[in-house]
């Protein structure tokens, strides 16, 4: 059997919004759009995954919520609806998705086996987090490959970034050697916001891009900074001040995804590819991949 | 003007062990008994209303008030999905939503109802109206936790929800759902060697509960900030819950409270208590921070000065 081999790291956010924005049929809010600059940009790094073989999404989301270990799902199959709790004006979705449980099982197994707390989920009642389907519906409208999706142990929160970092680098090796060993060509998806600062009140018509800004520019400032290092290749040195960050900008980064993903990448120091920067609700949103092939690998903005 | 009809106040815990594995642990099964206790109590009064206050609705576009005449759904807990689920259908006071949003609105605060079908409704109200109220004799009322509310505007939500009480002639059952301590063990344990996570916070844990024994519920308003910096994980900005208790029931320490359990749950402090509002007071002290009527959003302070 040939290694297994990850295809392509995604950061893709998850603001419920894009999803409400792009009307589709499994949600049943309607909107008249909003946040294109970030649509448009999913638009067009769902084109590239349909140019790339590859057999399952691996997503690791902030919203399933774990203080005991790390969780993957486990059961090949959940059909259910996904309300979001925060936003069930615009988030609604109507969900059928598949699971790559033998991937699932073998991340559990190896990350088990390096010392990290973990468990299979298989209550067939447990309902998918919004995080999971708004990015993999963005960069998969088809839903056609199986997921797996890793739950977020809140290390920041019970110790501190620096713990979050060193735990999810963990993870993220742990995860990279099961794909190595399952023979499969998997796409990582790190489903989160940069900076996450929300306003408090939202306009009475939520897609009003009028109102739509950054919560303040202290926020942009240190998301632009990212960006600049993600364009030159600096993913060691991203993960390094990433506490720094996290605390100064209230950053999603603070549930590990980020730091998961490029472990498991080996920290690039090839040039990210952006597809999009904007705000939903006040949070600083970047969409951006990495692509191990050279000769794929292109520059988008 | 009358009071509000407020009958008492439960504090109890989020977690779903009283609820799905009450045998699990002779510590659960007293959380349990307990919320037994409580639960007939409640059946024994004339409240003809239940007001949820849950830490484990988080909230970010203001006050979330649920307001769905009968919400039905099978909820499964993040972390505790292993030990089954947890379906559910309640009855909701829905005029009393509509009042409690607008008396919230006309104190300043941001404020919506939902009534959605399949919205997510939380683990710690899922444990706490199937414990407290299984044959929803009595219609309830929920009210988020908004994640970067502080005091004043926890105060203000606490009073506006004495508003909408006052306004519609209730009989109020006041229900705060929160653990003491919340740091859980990181790892699966044996439910028969459950213990609180550490001396410290079994330690905080048991001066909290001297102070509801004695009623002292303003008190423990006024000693919110200490308690979230000894024994809260820092998940959200502040302990709110004795902030919107004592505002919601009247801030003052004349209440007789009753500890019925404490107990353990992964590591995190699960107490059942209820407060009775009395005329006995172990008498109240003069506090240094304001005591806030309306809220006025962000004081805007980064705009005023230069930097």
């Amino acid at each position: 059997m040939a290694k297994g081999e990850i295809v392509l790291g995604c950061l893709a956010p998850h603001p419920p919004h894009v999803v409400y924005a792009e009307n589709p049929e499994q949600n049943e809010a309607f909107s008249e759009g909003g946040w294109e600059t970030l649509r448009w940009g999913y638009n067009r790094l769902a084109r590239k995954l349909k140019t790339i073989d590859y057999d399952a999404m691996v997503i690791f989301t902030p919203h399933w919520q774990t203080y005991i270990g790390t969780h993957f799902l486990g059961l090949p199959e959940f059909k259910s609806k996904s309300v979001d709790p925060v936003f069930p004006n615009i988030f609604r979705f109507n969900y059928d998705i598949s699971v790559d449980v033998d991937l699932a099982e073998k991340m559990c197994e190896v990350a088990g086996e390096s010392g990290i707390v973990t468990k299979m989920m298989r209550n067939p009642d447990f309902r998918i987090d919004y995080g999971t389907i708004t990015s993999c519906h963005m960069l998969n409208p088809e839903w056609d490959k199986p997921l797996v999706t890793i739950s977020s142990n809140r290390n920041a929160h019970y110790y501190s970034p620096e713990v979050m970092n060193e735990q999810a680098g963990a993870l993220g090796l742990a995860c990279a050697k099961a794909i190595e060993d399952s023979g499969k060509r998997v796409v990582l998806i790190s489903s989160h916001s940069l900076s996450h600062r929300h306003f408090v009140t939202e306009s009475p018509l939520p897609e009003d891009m009028s109102r739509e800004h950054i919560y303040n520019h202290s926020q942009y400032v240190w998301d632009m900074k990212l960006v600049d290092m993600m364009r030159g290749g600096k993913m060691r040195e991203v993960i390094d001040i990433m506490p720094e960050y996290t605390e100064q900008t209230i950053a999603e980064t603070e549930a590990g995804g980020l730091t998961w993903m490029m472990s498991a990448m080996g920290y690039p120091d090839y040039s990210a590819e952006i597809y999009g920067y904007q705000s939903v609700i006040g949070t600083g949103n970047l969409i951006a991949a990495w692509d191990p092939m050279e000769a794929t690998r292109e520059i988008v903005l | 003007m009358t009071e509000p009809d407020i009958l008492f106040g439960v504090y109890c815990p989020p977690h779903p062990q009283p609820l799905l594995s009450p045998e699990a642990s002779e510590g659960y099964g007293n959380l349990r008994d307990a919320y037994e206790t409580c639960r007939k109590r409640i059946e024994e009064s004339e409240a003809d209303l239940i007001l949820v206050y849950s830490t484990t609705w988080p909230s970010i576009i203001g006050h979330q008030i649920q307001a769905h005449p009968e919400p039905e759904w099978v909820h499964v807990d993040d972390d505790f999905h292993f030990l089954g689920s947890m379906p559910y259908k309640f009855r909701i006071d829905v005029e009393f939503a509509e009042a409690f949003r607008d008396a919230a609105e006309a104190r300043g605060l941001q404020s919506r109802t939902v009534a959605y079908d399949g919205f997510p409704i939380d683990t710690g109200s899922v444990v706490a109206l199937k414990l407290l109220n299984p044959e929803n004799r009595i219609p309830a009322c929920i009210v988020s936790s908004n994640m970067y509310a502080n005091r004043a505007e926890t105060i203000v939500l606490g009073k506006s929800a004495r508003d909408a009480i006052q306004g519609q002639g209730k009989k109020a059952v006041v229900v705060v759902v929160s653990s003491l301590s919340n740091r859980m063990f990181t790892e699966h344990i044996d439910p028969a060697e459950d213990r609180i996570h550490s001396a410290k916070d079994d330690e905080w844990n048991r001066k909290i509960l001297e102070f509801f024994d004695d009623g002292r519920l303003e008190d423990l308003s006024q000693l919110s900030r200490e308690i979230h910096g000894q024994i809260r994980v820092q998940k959200v900005v502040a302990y709110k819950p004795a902030w919107w208790m004592s505002a919601t029931m009247g801030q003052h320490n004349n209440y007789t409270g009753e500890v019925l359990a404490y107990e353990a749950l992964h590591g995190s402090g699960g107490a059942v208590v209820m407060l009775t509002p009395s005329s006995e007071t172990v008498g109240d002290k003069e506090f240094d921070e304001d005591d806030v009527e309306h809220y006025h959003g962000d004081r805007g302070v980064l705009d005023k000065g230069a930097l």
